[in-house]
């Protein structure tokens, strides 16, 4: 018994693993929609703001940008050796890269949260706090900002149900008889992780060097 | 063998399986979770309306007597809003969709049970959250939630209704993801893809677009409550936002999603004109094709709601011209309906006449869309009841007829009762002549003028508008005589038989109602779909009342 028990609806394991694949990449599919049609807001503004942009960018921390992309990036490896350790049911090694991408995605976010703190001693968060002295057109300054908070704050979101999600399959893994039979689901929270991690390869360029 | 037979009882249906309230809430049965969003669009079908009779009563005089302009403003907002998010886009693919998919690819249930059950718990919870603070709270936005008013200036509950609308979006992509993998993965053997039902391909076409379009909307709603809600301006002009933005966002969403409400019920009428004219759809798949086709363009066209708003001539030009090209999908529906007519032997059953009446109807509001996709007509009708003229004959006169056209068509097979044939052809025409004597006249009203969401209008437009909320009368009646002979039937003994109409397809191949697992064995598929032949055609003679 190698496979996970076969759902009533489906006829054998290949076609719930293909259902399964499929649904996942599906659910990605409107995720791109989504943090595509907030990109799409960004490019608009910052064409209409080209200045303003780069400059409110400058006050951006890039050093925490550019820890927290390599940070990701690392976790994406990790979480593909637990994938492929996963492909030949090695439950200690899975738990081990599962392990290092949970440290590696806190890590981020424990950044993420720094930066966040930072900003708001420096009067960057949008709203009556918004001070941005430094800057010659105020308004367009604090719609960088606002786009860099959502964006980066819904980037965060997904970070953090990864990381869960990620805790959660460990539990599993420690506990299953079999490790083997959640290859096909180590797989598709495999995926989600990288998608998320593409996405911040999409924010950083677009947000921190646009200076 | 025989005795051992004699003795087994017939496998209860889904329906008589369980009784308790339990295994309704907490079913994974998606034919169950179909009744579930039966009842809810049903009830909200009926707030929708309720705020559509009040305004019809307010404009059977010029002045502005039975509500004031501020409650008018809230009225449209609940039965635009009410209608598009938890009428319209829900209907066909929740209760039909989710009833017949399974069934008509010969699976046991959707790929996903309990990701279907959970859309139905985040549909009404976003519905609780969007239809009672529009109650509560007032909206008055209008159900497009245009910026800069609904994010600077409306004093309302915009942000709930917001929120709410946003969490049914997830209901929405829910389902359609739901679809979409069911349909890849889990067809009968010898189920090719053109040997599915058309009906499953325009919710094939459906889901595609759910999936797509519907994130954009969350975004975009998302950006609206950040605004409200911090007080900052996203789309606000003098913070350096642009209002046009949240137009090009909204309609992105917003105009596929009148393909969302379309596409399913072009797939139902497939299948009624097929069905009822004793012939193979002409052109399958040329239809199936158009369906796709339908859903791609649509999300190419939705800069024709912005002709006057103030984006550059050179793309309201090529959004026309895109605009036209999807006259010519529909064209081809239309057309290979009609040569499938042609060509068949009709036999004028309830279902039959609704499909009938939508055509006429579709082609009407088609045509009509013609005329606003040209810049110079769409210049002189834009914000007028010409526009609502020509999508009420869209989305009631075809989406809500091919809904009640399929619903009669399957009711035998989703209640296990059949109704009075007498009953449904008097208030199918019924809702015919009622429909027309509504929304004809606002053709009118909208080519001389009349502008929309206004709850006053000069005194020489009163005779049109006084036909106009006669006729809604004529079309309230209609609708609730299926409401009230549907339920009666319900407490008669199931007797339908299988295949009451001596339709083809798989759903027809199992009991009515259908048992809880679907099939006993799953089917094998060897003949292309819609094989109907002469001696089918005298079967259903012989069983003709």
């Amino acid at each position: 018994m190698t496979h996970l028990a076969i759902a009533p609806q489906f006829d054998d394991a290949a076609q719930q693993h293909e259902s399964a694949a499929l649904g996942m990449w599906a659910f990605l599919a409107t995720e791109v929609l989504f943090f595509g049609g907030l990109l799409t807001v960004y490019t608009v503004y910052r064409m209409a703001h080209p200045a303003a942009f780069a400059e409110a960018s400058s006050h951006l921390y890039t050093w925490i940008g550019a820890v927290n992309t390599v940070v990701l990036l690392l976790s994406s490896w990790t979480m593909a050796l637990a994938v492929h350790a996963g492909a030949h049911g090695e439950r200690a090694r899975i738990i081990r890269m599962l392990a290092a991408t949970m440290a590696l995605g806190l890590a981020f976010l424990l950044l993420k949260a720094v930066e966040y703190y930072l900003d708001f001693h420096d009067h960057l968060v949008p709203g009556r706090a918004f001070r941005p002295d430094w800057s010659t057109n105020a308004p367009a300054a604090q719609m960088f900002f606002i786009l860099y908070f959502i964006l980066t704050g819904m980037h965060a979101a997904h970070m953090l149900v990864g990381v869960l999600v990620v805790a959660c399959f460990v539990a599993v893994i420690r506990t299953t008889p079999s490790p083997a039979r959640h290859a096909n689901a180590l797989e598709l929270v495999g995926l989600y992780w990288h998608f998320v991690d593409i996405v911040w390869i999409f924010l950083f360029p677009l947000l921190y060097l646009v200076a | 063998m025989t005795t051992l037979d004699a003795i087994i009882l017939p496998a209860p249906s889904y329906l008589t399986a369980h009784w308790s309230l339990r295994s309704w809430l907490l079913t994974l049965d998606h034919k169950r979770i179909a009744m579930l969003y039966l009842t809810s669009i049903t009830a909200f079908f009926f707030v929708g309306g309720a705020a559509a009779v009040l305004m019809r009563l307010e404009l059977a005089t010029p002045a502005s007597d039975f509500v004031v302009s501020g409650a008018y403003n809230r009225l449209f907002t609940i039965h635009g809003a009410v209608m598009v998010w938890f009428f319209l886009i829900p209907s066909i693919p929740t209760v039909l969709g989710n009833f017949l998919i399974p069934l008509m690819i010969g699976a046991r249930d959707l790929a996903f049970p309990r990701l279907n059950l959970m859309s139905w718990y985040v549909f009404m919870a976003g519905g609780a959250l969007a239809t009672g603070s529009i109650i509560v709270g007032g909206v008055d936005t209008g159900w497009t939630f245009y910026t800069p008013y609904s994010t600077t200036y409306a004093n309302s509950a915009v942000f709930p209704m917001v929120a709410g609308i946003f969490v049914a979006g997830f209901a929405s992509i829910m389902t359609g993801l739901n679809f979409i993998v069911t349909i890849h993965t889990m067809r009968a053997p010898g189920l090719t893809w053109f040997r599915l039902p058309l009906f499953v391909w325009a919710m094939y076409a459906t889901s595609l677009v759910l999936v797509l379009a519907t994130p954009v909307l969350a975004i975009t709603l998302v950006l609206i409550a950040v605004e409200r809600f911090w007080g900052v301006g996203v789309f606000d002009p003098a913070l350096g936002g642009d209002p046009l933005l949240f137009q090009h966002l909204f309609w992105f969403y917003s105009h596929p999603a009148v393909y969302i409400m379309i596409l399913p019920a072009m797939g139902v009428v497939s299948e009624l004109v097929a069905c009822f004219s004793r012939n193979p759809i002409f052109g399958y798949r040329f239809v199936a094709y158009a369906s796709m086709a339908i859903a791609i363009l649509g999300f190419l066209v939705w800069g024709h709601h912005m002709f006057v708003a103030g984006q550059s001539v050179h793309a309201s030009m090529v959004f026309s011209f895109l605009s036209f090209l999807v006259a010519i999908p529909s064209g081809v529906k239309v057309f290979n309906w009609i040569v499938t007519l042609r060509n068949g032997t009709i036999h004028y059953k309830t279902s039959m006449v609704y499909a009938l009446g939508f055509i006429g109807l579709f082609t009407l509001g088609g045509l009509t869309g013609l005329f606003l996709a040209t810049l110079p007509v769409d210049v002189h009708v834009h914000d007028t009841y010409f526009v609502i003229a020509h999508f009420h004959y869209i989305m009631v006169g075809g989406a809500v007829m091919a809904y009640l056209g399929g619903m009669h068509f399957w009711w035998p097979k989703i209640a296990g009762r059949m109704y009075n044939e007498g009953w449904g052809i008097f208030s199918a025409i019924l809702m015919f002549f009622g429909f027309n004597l509504t929304f004809f006249p606002q053709f009118i009203l909208g080519y001389l003028g009349m502008i929309r969401r206004a709850a006053e209008y000069p005194p020489e437009f009163q005779l049109l508008n006084v036909l106009s909320s006669a006729g809604a009368s004529i079309l309230g009646v209609a609708y609730l005589i299926p409401l009230v002979y549907l339920t009666r039937s319900l407490v008669r003994p199931a007797t339908a038989e299988a295949n009451p109409w001596n339709a083809t397809g798989l759903e027809w191949t199992v009991s009515s109602p259908p048992p809880e697992h679907n099939f006993d064995s799953t089917p094998v598929v060897t003949t292309p779909p819609y094989s109907y032949d002469a001696e089918k055609t005298a079967e259903l003679e012989a069983v003709s009342p």
